[in-house]
């Protein structure tokens, strides 16, 4: 009941974080190094946040779009 | 824990063993993912040109990147939790 719904909402966040981490490895390290750098640390953090920000805004403009277009 | 069952005909303990049952699958299916996903990255960051073995060069190009997709996860993880704070604070 409230408590499996809990455990969703824990898993849908490892979720999140899974996805996260798979875009912005890609994005931010080119060769495994021996240690995380502040450079990286700093491209992970930025882009944990800017792809958030990215859909946010996506969701915006989609949603102003299917009301020009007046739906599909 | 012996309040009366709410959800049919399970006891106190038998819904405690249930959700603790649910809390590993998660764990478990969780962790598989997170497998399968350092697998795919570390073989196309590591291996180049795939050989009759792997080298020990490519074996400690492995290890570096499961270290640093680690390191990236945990980052992740405290960056996620911060913007949901902060959104959740507006």
């Amino acid at each position: 009941q409230r408590i499996l719904m809990r455990e969703q909402q824990r898993a849908q966040f490892q979720q999140q974080i899974n996805k996260f981490n798979d875009i912005c490895w890609e994005t931010c390290i080119d060769k495994p190094t021996s240690k995380m750098d502040n450079k990286t640390e700093t491209c992970i953090v930025n882009c944990v946040n800017r792809f958030i920000d990215l859909n946010l805004l996506c969701a915006q403009r989609f949603a102003q779009i299917l009301q020009q277009n007046g739906g599909f | 824990m012996d309040s009366p069952p709410s959800t049919g005909r399970l006891t106190g303990a038998q819904r405690e063993e249930l959700i603790e049952q649910v809390k590993q699958q998660v764990a478990i299916a969780t962790a598989q993912e997170l497998l399968t996903k350092i697998s795919e990255k570390c073989f196309k960051k590591c291996i180049a040109k795939p050989s009759s073995s792997l080298d020990s060069s490519e074996q400690k190009c492995i290890a570096m990147c499961m270290d640093r997709y680690m390191d990236s996860w945990n980052l992740v993880s405290k960056a996620y939790s911060s913007r949901i704070q902060k959104e959740s604070m507006r």
